[in-house]
């Protein structure tokens, strides 16, 4: 029976940086990957999709604000959660190799056979981690998809993904990874009952250690600066002011 | 002034007590340009060498020592690897003639790399930050065990590289401790790859002929006649204050015409309908840093901000005064769009 997990990765404040205090959410592309595994639940059941998805897990990696998010992504519709705890850390929390080497054995002890995951988390941008998995899992991967359909009961997985000047579709065998992109759905709002329901469900902590794995830093930040800012040149009066400032300029 | 002269007084002072340590610094440095050599990997299609690919390039030319160019495909010895040999500054194009690498999928394509990056003990492997990137050199990275370092803007030294966080609204310089330094690039940020006046050898590569996973199904790429989004040197781009699909077509299409011009859009515009995802700009879409960019209907949110500041001027045409793209633009219009873009293109057009 297959599984589904899910991974929100949190939206982590700073990097060496003074964004203390942030308000934290889930990362909006992890949001997708929840709706979507729900999604994908419900197709099921209305006979939309041939295959059941059994069981929901969400997992998330941080410090302890995470458990917010998982508890977020369990009123969207997930069954269960872990939070591997990591401590708040000021430089961005474990590298994406190191996540997925985690996410690697989380796969294997649950025996998952589908794991959604955001396309990049918004603070990093890194948008590395499920490649990665991938890549270490040996498994096929849909990098920014836009339209997931699962066609049999063999587990054949039709993905529509973005890519540069348009779309492609691609064709997998599950089991296998998916990247969301922000085109995939529309997040539900989790509703008071099932936010109320979601402070029931189990939310297990883990430390990295349960999965075997180090937190080794292969980057070193430097540092971490604002860009150079810029500043508007004022506004004019009409279009004629816009062609004269623009030819000032040199733009036209 | 001061302290720029005492800096070089100072300078010039140590050079005289100390020669020794300056020719130490020399000699390791040369010593590490030898050791430092870099795998471009391109990235092509239907035989044609993709702009992104320069900018991989471009970076690689950045980091100093010898330039290796990668290629595979179905029959790329013939077009895309005798294309990338004509490029100024490589040592050589490895070419991997295989269709099963023709649509760059990376189930079968990373395990091809590795083994290349293997054989050829390159320190160094750099990539564009397309999709064709995004999705592959993680996934080499990880087969390597090295943590990758994407969407880079700058090259400090050999392992120091910089890229924004944040979408955009900070800056990390980061050290890799990594053998192999695995680096995905932004385009808008390394260009300048001559290309022609080159003259590299193709070598075949090794092919270790992994089996593919995935079946490729079909593409929808949107056509058009104008300049690539990401490289153009004028992009117009319109967002929600549009209204319509059919008043986007209206106004702004006119407009790139006038200016030959790329289109762009916003992530709201892309959401209503208005233009073609292929043509968002922002953080999550694509990040351009044109000679001109002009956008009508367009707030500002940061996401957006984060795909176009970079631009060299940036007008913006805004009911809303106090809209936030006003604080980055250099010029801006306070005034119906629907109104000012077609005046605007019309008085271009009489201009021109």
């Amino acid at each position: 029976i297959p599984t589904k997990q899910v991974k929100p990765r949190v939206n982590k404040a700073n990097t060496g940086v003074e964004t203390a205090g942030v308000k934290h959410s889930l990362n909006p592309f992890d949001e997708l990957s929840v709706e979507e595994a729900v999604r994908l639940r419900e197709r099921h059941t209305k006979k939309q999709s041939p295959i059941k998805v059994d069981q929901i897990l969400a997992l998330s990696a941080g410090g302890p604000k995470c458990a917010d998010t998982l508890r977020t992504a369990m009123a969207m519709g997930a069954d269960r959660a872990f939070h591997v705890d990591v401590g708040d850390s000021p430089d961005g929390g474990p590298e994406p190799l190191t996540v997925a080497k985690m996410l690697q054995a989380v796969v294997k002890q649950e025996n998952i056979n589908l794991v959604l995951l955001g396309k990049q988390a918004i603070d990093g941008d890194q948008g590395q981690t499920g490649q990665m998995l991938a890549g270490l899992l040996g498994w096929p991967q849909a990098t920014q998809a836009s339209k997931v359909e699962i066609k049999d009961e063999s587990g054949t997985v039709e993905v529509t993904h973005e890519v540069d000047g348009g779309v492609e579709t691609l064709r997998a065998q599950l089991p296998m990874i998916i990247t969301t992109d922000l085109r995939l759905n529309e997040p539900r709002y989790a509703t008071l009952p099932n936010i109320m329901k979601a402070k029931k469900k189990p939310l297990e902590k883990k430390t990295l250690a349960d999965f075997g794995i180090e937190d080794k830093k292969r980057l070193k930040t430097i540092k971490v600066t604002e860009p150079p800012a810029r500043q508007g040149g004022g506004k004019v009066e009409d279009v004629d002011g816009l062609i004269g400032k623009l030819k000032e300029l040199g733009a036209l | 002034m001061l302290p720029l002269a005492r800096n070089s007084v100072l300078r010039a002072a140590r050079a005289q007590i100390l020669p020794s340590t300056r020719t130490t610094t020399a000699i390791s440095s040369a010593a590490f340009a030898r050791l430092l050599s870099t795998l471009a990997v391109l990235e092509q299609r239907d035989g044609k060498i993709q702009p992104s690919s320069l900018s991989a390039i471009a970076a690689a030319q950045k980091l100093g020592g010898p330039i290796t160019a990668f290629v595979a495909g179905a029959n790329v010895k013939a077009t895309s690897a005798a294309e990338a040999a004509q490029i100024k500054g490589l040592d050589k194009v490895v070419a991997v003639e295989n269709e099963a690498y023709e649509k760059g999928l990376p189930e079968n394509y990373a395990p091809l790399l590795v083994e290349n990056i293997q054989k050829g003990e390159y320190t160094h492997v750099v990539a564009g930050h397309s999709a064709f990137g995004k999705s592959l050199l993680p996934r080499v990275a990880a087969l390597l065990d090295v943590q990758q370092v994407s969407d880079i803007t700058g090259i400090e030294s050999e392992d120091t590289f910089v890229r924004p966080i944040y979408a955009g609204n900070a800056i990390l310089t980061v050290q890799s401790t990594d053998p192999i330094k695995i680096l995905t690039v932004r385009g808008t940020s390394f260009q300048g790859v001559e290309t022609s006046g080159g003259g590299a050898a193709i070598e075949a590569g090794s092919d270790p002929k992994a089996p593919l996973q995935t079946e490729w199904v079909s593409e929808e790429l949107a056509k058009s006649e104008r300049p690539d989004l990401a490289t153009a040197q004028r992009v117009v781009s319109g967002g929600r204050g549009l209204k319509s699909k059919e008043e986007f077509d209206r106004v702004i299409v006119p407009l790139a015409d006038t200016l030959g011009a790329a289109i762009g859009a916003s992530r709201a515009a892309v959401d209503s309908g208005f233009a073609d995802n292929s043509l968002q700009v922002g953080q999550t879409g694509k990040n351009v840093a044109p000679q001109l960019y002009l956008c009508a209907g367009i707030s500002g949110a940061i996401q957006h901000l984060a795909g176009m500041k970079d631009s060299k001027v940036i007008a913006a045409i805004n009911k809303d005064a106090d809209a936030p793209i006003f604080q980055v633009a250099d010029v801006g219009l306070v005034g119906d769009l629907f109104e000012k873009v077609p005046e605007l293109t019309e008085k271009l057009k009489n201009q021109a």
